[in-house]
């Protein structure tokens, strides 16, 4: 079963290596997204160390958007989703390799990228600090929800935005609560219970998010 | 013998179209069954559901007098599919792609096998090469060399000679062959003429019915 998983992961790291163009545009659209905001706002401090958690987060959660349709629609045109679907593993097994494959890929390297970017806001390290960590705690729940929404969507034309549509309510707590801890630490203030109920969400996607998202390709699939 | 693979009654209804009803064969050791039909008829459906990737209407598969949805993870164990789509990673190479199927089937790496495969159905010197860099027949030898390294006993193929030349449909015909001589079971589509001499070859014709 881990065996599978492993090179379930491989595999589509492998693909996103060779494939570097569309993975980039992802981070660099988060990044492009994330300066808009003090080039917009203007250079004042206060103001801006007010909007950037709601800044990093919305963009977080819209970078994670746009790759979400590349997730299973490549491997659904050429076949080769029908094979990982024959594995005689647990479909769920193969979703979660591919979960994990697709936020290592698009999701960490956000994660990375984001104090720096932080720095444009004049936040304090420490708030550096708790962006990174609810970032670390809520990119990959925002690709456990999103692998649902993709596998609802397999196939259907337009279903890019019909996946922004469906997942993006299903990532307010996410938001809020992302959001919430790098305020709170800007103020001062212990981002401890908004990072506990980030790691609640995630765990509670981690639960049914695989199984969820399998029972959804075999209905797509059909 | 024991009744390896056996549909009874199944029926298959796609879009409000009633594709084929009331169906019902039976596979053994060292059978070939041939589906045949126009297009439209539902023979990648009907071929689709013995997968498991479609369920049927109404009816029932079994393999070895159990149903197969009570022995999913068994029943896949024992198939293989090599579908109209190749299912063949472009951005990999042939050997590559043959390495990640054999991985997902939970065999251990052995990439001599997986060179001797690629050598058998011809594309020994392009192993290494991307596969979109390879032609349509190219790939669907990569979708046929998945065949010679995993070692099931069921085949289903669905038009496995699609963009082959000659020589491909000659090395499919001995594949074949020897397959079903090893008491393997194969069940495919397809609408140029075999001379695969199996222990029993049985064909279905579907039809396309008028009513609805």
């Amino acid at each position: 079963m881990l065996s599978i998983l492993r090179c379930v992961i491989q595999r589509d790291i492998t693909l996103a290596w060779r494939g570097r163009a569309g993975v980039l545009s992802t981070l660099f659209f988060f990044i492009i997204v994330v300066s808009l905001f003090p080039l917009g706002v203007g250079p004042e401090l206060d103001v801006l160390r007010v909007i950037a958690p709601g800044v990093v987060w919305v963009a977080a959660l819209l970078a994670s958007m746009l790759s979400l349709d590349r997730m299973f629609s490549h491997d659904y045109v050429d076949g080769s989703l029908e094979q990982l679907m024959l594995t005689s593993q647990p479909l769920s097994i193969v979703v979660l390799g591919k979960i994990i494959a697709h936020w290592l890929v698009t999701g960490a390297p956000l994660v990375l990228i984001a104090p720096v970017l932080g720095l444009q806001f004049d936040l304090p390290p420490k708030a550096l600090i708790t962006l990174l960590a609810s970032l670390l705690l809520g990119t990959p729940a925002l690709s456990l929800i999103g692998a649902i929404g993709a596998a609802l969507t397999l196939g259907l034309r337009g279903g890019g935005v019909l996946v922004s549509l469906l997942v993006l309510p299903l990532c307010i707590p996410v938001l809020i609560f992302g959001a919430g801890a790098v305020e709170a630490s800007i103020n001062g203030m212990n981002a401890e219970s908004h990072l506990s109920l980030l790691g609640a969400v995630l765990v509670l996607a981690l639960s049914f998010a695989p199984w969820t998202t399998a029972a959804a390709l075999r209905i797509s699939v059909e | 013998m024991s009744r390896m693979l056996e549909a009874k009654g199944l029926e298959c209804v796609r879009g409000g179209r009633r594709l084929f009803h009331d169906l019902s064969f039976s596979l053994e050791e060292g059978e070939l069954l041939e589906v045949g039909g126009a297009n439209g008829s539902g023979k990648t459906s009907l071929l689709r559901i013995i997968c498991t990737l479609l369920s049927p209407t109404a009816g029932d598969i079994f393999w070895q007098n159990t149903p197969i949805a009570s022995l999913r993870d068994e029943y896949l164990d024992n198939l293989i599919y090599v579908a109209h789509a190749n299912g063949v990673k472009g951005e990999l190479s042939a050997a590559e792609n043959l390495r990640v199927y054999s991985g997902l089937a939970g065999a251990r790496r052995d990439d001599a096998k997986i060179y001797d495969a690629l050598q058998r159905v011809g594309l020994g010197g392009c192993e290494s090469a991307p596969a979109k860099t390879l032609s349509q027949g190219q790939q669907r030898r990569i979708a046929l060399s998945r065949l010679l390294i995993a070692s099931k006993t069921l085949w289903i193929l669905d038009e496995p000679l699609a963009a082959l030349d000659d020589a491909g449909v000659r090395l499919v015909e001995s594949v074949l062959h020897e397959h079903l001589d090893g008491g393997g079971m194969v069940l495919m589509t397809t609408h140029q003429h075999l001379s695969i001499s199996a222990r029993k070859t049985t064909r279905i014709q579907l039809t396309t019915s008028s009513e609805h």
